[in-house]
């Protein structure tokens, strides 16, 4: 529960606008000025950096098991992989994934 | 002649954006859920999704008001989740930046995870695309993600606390992003990326702040970048030879 002593719409308002001006940053502020060669080349790899690291943890270490490392949402993020990188299909792979978890949640029960 | 290849450009966007809906809408779900069980109300709830938008970065504060943390450390630690929105915003600049300012707010607002995946994939996929197609891209993308994130969240605080949790929804998330990078995952260079990123996040995963996720990016990035330049140079001696 969140208590009574937060201002939560500061928090809200505050974390909006914060996280809007990290959007707006490059985008808006230096928006005319051409960017470097070896800038672009590391942006390139921008996806393929964040979101691996984002999501490895969250594999490994699931929040819903308190930090154990659960067979069935492994097995689906390994499933949703080799079908991502076999066929390219978002949708399929995400689909094929969560079969696959609900399949080992089942099992394991 | 513009107009058809804009209208085209959009629906393209519209297209490649669609798969996420039926992530972003039950994800907002789970958000609408868990912050009408922390005990915010609606507004509040509506609040986060329509103002901040990123969805790390909002469990990450629900979370932490949970646990009383103060207000200060709640706002730098939601905050640090979003720096690799920065990244977003500097990796799209080449292919938006010439907009008028008005469309460059707007794209900025609607910058998330998926929008700019899904853009950034585009763009580099062709180079001479016309600018206002680009604009118009983006929107489309926009269209079946961003309102479904308001959709989920205001039918997740009604429906409140009777999803079970049988229903593993937590792990939607994981699922949709490791689903994004697969097709990313272009070269040699671009696989390199990835598994350094996942190595310095799991091995920094105990540094506070999510600082041990900007390590990871930043060495990731480099690696992706070096390799890239190894590879050139490479080709360019096979070439000579």
């Amino acid at each position: 529960m969140i208590d009574e002593t937060y201002n939560v719409w500061l928090v809200i308002v505050l974390l909006g606008l914060g996280t809007y001006l990290v959007r707006f940053s490059f985008l808006g502020l230096l928006g005319r000025r051409a960017l470097p060669e070896w800038v672009l080349r590391h942006l390139r790899y921008t996806p393929v950096a964040v979101m691996p690291g984002l999501v490895a943890p969250l594999v490994l270490w699931p929040a819903a098991t308190d930090g154990a490392t659960d067979p069935a949402r492994l097995a689906a993020a390994l499933v949703t992989l080799g079908v991502g990188l076999k066929t390219r299909n978002v949708l399929l792979s995400i689909l094929l994934g969560g079969l696959t978890l609900y399949l080992g949640l089942y099992i394991g029960g | 002649m513009t107009i058809a290849s804009k209208k085209a450009a959009y629906v393209r966007g519209i297209r490649d954006g669609a798969p996420f809906l039926l992530v972003v809408l039950p994800f907002g779900v789970l958000f609408g859920v868990v912050g009408a069980e922390a005990g915010l109300d609606l507004a509040q709830v509506m609040g986060f999704s329509v103002l901040v938008i990123a969805g790390a970065s909002q469990f990450t504060a629900l979370q932490l008001m949970s646990e009383h943390a103060p207000t200060v450390i709640v706002l730098l630690t939601s905050l640090a989740v979003n720096l690799r929105m920065a990244m977003y915003s500097a990796s799209l600049t080449p292919h938006l930046g010439k907009l008028p300012l008005w469309q460059r707010a707007i794209a900025a607002y609607f910058l998330v995870d998926q929008t700019y995946l899904v853009s950034a994939t585009e763009f580099e996929r062709r180079p001479t695309m016309p600018l206002p197609d680009r604009f118009a891209y983006f929107m489309g993308a926009v269209t079946p993600v961003c309102p479904f994130w308001y959709v989920g969240t205001y039918l997740g605080a009604g429906v409140g606390a009777s999803i079970p949790d049988g229903l593993a929804i937590d792990f939607a998330l994981p699922l949709t992003f490791i689903a994004m990078i697969a097709p990313a995952l272009r070269s040699a260079a671009h696989v390199l990326a990835a598994l350094v990123s996942v190595a310095v996040a799991l091995a920094l995963a105990f540094l506070p702040y999510s600082l041990g996720l900007l390590c990871a990016a930043a060495a990731a990035m480099a690696a992706g970048a070096q390799m890239e330049l190894w590879l050139e140079r490479r080709r360019r001696k096979e070439g000579a030879a």
